[in-house]
């Protein structure tokens, strides 16, 4: 009863937060509720025509909103592994990043259900996904996998956060035998929404370009950049924009952890290319398609080389120890990382696994402006959550949002 | 699997799984542990009696709060109250697999009457069950076709498909002479005279695989294998997430993008509720063997409408019929053996 009480006052003196603040938040918050609003406009006429207003056919029968979902559920896999490092090695300074890592989780979880949801024909019908009401294809389709690892993930990560900020709203210190084994889990059921991620492509024989074996640990690598990398980005923004501390030593740790990942990743992507092109096979179309393109079907050129140029630069770039302590540089050279990921594990790997069709038929995919609206909106609707999720964080860690402290 | 059963196949990669794989459109013969071992009717019944009371949980919630009104509204008539009632009705039944008998007919008494009130006509739907010792096949001669394109009308036809995106089951494929099959080069979607010269043609559809990946990822089971090999979808059940789509190394699967367009006097109105029903938009669909006519015994739309004799379909159970006598003597093939699909679909040349 006494939780429930807290619970409701900390709501209600969240909403008081998170409505008031400094004009440039107010501009960002009406900007970001306009676009969620524009692609929820967007989103009616969708419902309303059916599938049709995108621009997937049934050659190419997913495209940008899978691509999204796919790239954001490494964010949030990724901002939850720097958990590990403040919770258990006892290493302070992460701890800052850690809530911002969680709520990052959070937003980025809630981003991946409205891709999906946002792809389904028939979004009406998906209680029939729901376990026990439905029917659920367990454990035989790797889609009923992810939506149970999704979904336990996001609790996961409500939870601890939640957990924690209750007990410093009421100016107590949260327990740590409540919270680490919650934190432990999380962190392993982070590689886990990825693997299984990856498995839900790399299981099928029928797309040779992501039946491969290197799908999964290439998922993780890259996730690992991007994913610090934008906690990088938000960090120096709330540096910038609030009160709270978030030491130059705490980012240039982070730092390394993207480096690491993305030397990795470009080893990986090495080792790709060098199967695809040193012998290629039949299965090699879609990376010909890709990297070069067939014919007069180049539309993903500009992006996949675009991609690459910007990962080889950034991740070369941040080898350099001078350069990454740089922290101006960091944060450029983390915004091109996070670009050149977006790309790559987004369209650069889900619509060269529809070309060629399964009878070679090159159909080349454009997205429609329907869709890209409804994917901004979504876009939108996650960095709402995140600043809400942040701002409300940011003031009870502050000590600023204290219970009964009635202002 | 019996083992005079296994004649067909040419590639045993995914034997022991299949025969642990029991799930429910299983092939003739060795089922009969069936039901003890996954308990399906134990499913159902707790499905059943968990989605009534969720039913009344959300009643008069948001989703079928319009239904809900139309339905105990006093001022509106009883045929559009009858007409709510059934959406009520549809939107909170079942998965087709898992219903009992009565279920099954329940339903189709519904969509036929639904049917009848939106347009005053009669059609007949069947909920027919594969019939023991079947096992649906089909051959194809790529000597013979011509490329008429006959069979992909005769389907459109039968199957009630969309005619506003001119969606087809079947692709006929122009390939030149002296390039052998080479898909890559072949053209699907050619609007000249045939057989054009130097070319030979070859027809794709869904291949009704033994072994059919699009069923294991389907994250609902709104898609599977029939008894007698058919693998069929509840479009009912489906909820268009695709990814059968992706897991289809054949092309067989069509998703209805927007609403399917059906001029009334050409629908079919001989249906069966797995087959060429009408759809709604945002499911899947796919050839079904025209289940509606093969399991009457009937042969399926295309093999009857080809005029050149390229397309031949029966019961690979039975030792007398054509499909066996092909398998047995022609040098047949299928495609993409590779994969482990296992494709009751097979080629031939005289």
């Amino acid at each position: 009863m006494k939780t429930l009480k807290v619970f409701g006052s900390l709501v209600k003196d969240a909403f008081l937060e998170v409505t008031h603040g400094s004009k440039s938040y107010h501009i960002w918050m009406a900007v970001l509720s306009f676009i969620m609003l524009f692609g929820m406009y967007n989103y009616s006429i969708q419902l309303e025509e059916g599938l049709s207003a995108t621009g997937m056919t049934d050659r190419v029968s997913w495209g940008l909103y899978i691509s999204n979902f796919t790239f954001l559920v490494g964010v949030a896999a990724a901002a939850v592994m720097l958990v590990l490092p403040a919770y258990v090695l006892k290493n302070i300074d992460f701890k800052q990043a850690v809530l911002i890592g969680e709520g990052l989780a959070v937003s980025a979880l809630l981003m991946c259900l409205a891709f999906v949801v946002a792809d389904m024909g028939g979004p009406a019908r998906l209680w029939h996904m729901i376990p026990i009401i439905g029917v659920f294809n367990f454990p035989n389709s790797m889609l009923a996998w992810d939506v149970i690892v999704l979904n336990g993930y996001l609790f996961i990560n409500i939870t601890i956060p939640l957990y924690i900020l209750i007990m410093r709203y009421q100016g107590k210190t949260p327990n740590p035998k409540i919270y680490i084994p919650g934190v432990f889990i999380s962190v392993f059921w982070a590689v886990g929404i990825h693997m299984v991620t990856a498995f839900l492509y790399q299981g099928l024989q029928a797309r040779p370009f992501w039946n491969n074996a290197l799908l999964g640990p290439r998922f993780l690598a890259s996730a690992f950049a991007a994913g610090p990398a934008l906690i990088i980005i938000v960090l120096a923004i709330i540096r910038k924009f609030t009160a709270f501390k978030v030491p130059d030593n705490t980012i240039k740790k982070i730092s390394m952890i993207v480096t690491v990942a993305a030397q990795i990743n470009l080893i990986m992507l090495i080792s790709e290319l060098f199967k695809e092109f040193y012998a290629p096979t039949h299965h090699s179309i879609s990376a010909v398609y890709l990297f070069f393109g067939i014919g007069d079907k180049t539309a993903l050129l500009p992006w996949i080389w675009t991609s690459i140029s910007l990962n080889v630069f950034a991740t070369v770039a941040l080898t350099f120890h001078k350069v990454r302590s740089n922290l101006k540089l960091l944060y450029v050279l983390c915004g091109m990382l996070f670009v050149a990921i977006w790309i790559e594990k987004g369209f650069g790997l889900i619509v060269p696994g529809f070309i060629p069709g399964p009878w070679g038929k090159i159909a080349e995919y454009t997205p429609s402006l329907v869709e890209i609206s409804v994917t901004l909106g979504i876009w939108a609707m996650g960095a709402f959550i995140f600043t809400v999720l942040a701002k409300t964080g940011i003031a009870i860690e502050l000590g600023q949002l204290v219970y009964k402290k009635k202002k | 699997m019996s083992e005079t059963n296994k004649k067909w196949y040419s590639l045993n990669l995914n034997q022991s799984k299949k025969s642990d794989s029991c799930g429910c459109g299983n092939n003739e013969g060795s089922c009969s542990e069936e039901k003890p071992k996954d308990g399906f009717d134990q499913i159902m019944d707790v499905s059943m009696s968990r989605r009534s009371a969720f039913k009344k949980i959300t009643a008069g919630l948001v989703i079928g709060a319009g239904a809900v009104s139309t339905a105990c509204s006093v001022v509106s008539g009883d045929e559009s109250k009858e007409k709510s009632g059934i959406e009520w009705d549809e939107y909170f039944k079942g998965n087709y697999k898992l219903m009992t008998d009565e279920d099954k007919n329940k339903t189709v008494d519904r969509l036929t009457r639904s049917y009848e009130l939106r347009t005053g006509k009669n059609l007949s739907m069947s909920s027919k069950d594969a019939e023991e010792d079947v096992l649906f096949g089909y051959a194809f001669n790529i000597s013979k076709c011509q490329g008429y394109m006959d069979c992909v009308n005769a389907c459109v036809e039968e199957n009630n498909q969309d005619r506003s995106t001119e969606m087809q089951y079947i692709r006929i494929h122009e390939m030149e002479d002296g390039k052998g099959f080479n898909f890559e080069e072949s053209d699907d979607n050619y609007y000249h005279e045939v057989p054009a010269e130097n070319h030979f043609y070859m027809g794709t559809q869904c291949f009704h695989c033994d072994n059919p990946p699009c069923v294991e990822v389907c994250p609902v089971q709104a898609t599977w294998k029939e008894k007698d090999g058919i693998v069929v979808i509840d479009y009912d059940w489906c909820i268009g997430c695709r990814y059968c789509m992706a897991a289809c190394p054949y092309d067989g699967r069509r998703f209805n993008w927007k609403t399917p367009e059906v001029p009334e006097q050409e629908v079919n109105k001989k249906q069966h509720y797995l087959g060429n029903r009408l759809r709604k938009k945002g499911v899947m669909e796919k050839c079904t063997f025209c289940i509606q006519r093969t399991r009457e015994g009937q042969n399926p739309a295309c093999v009857e409408a080809c005029p050149t004799g390229s397309r031949t379909f029966g019961n690979l159970l039975d030792p007398k019929s054509n499909i066996r006598w092909i398998l047995e003597n022609k040098k047949v093939f299928r495609l993409k053996e590779d994969l482990g699909t296992e494709p009751k679909f097979w080629y031939y040349m005289d």
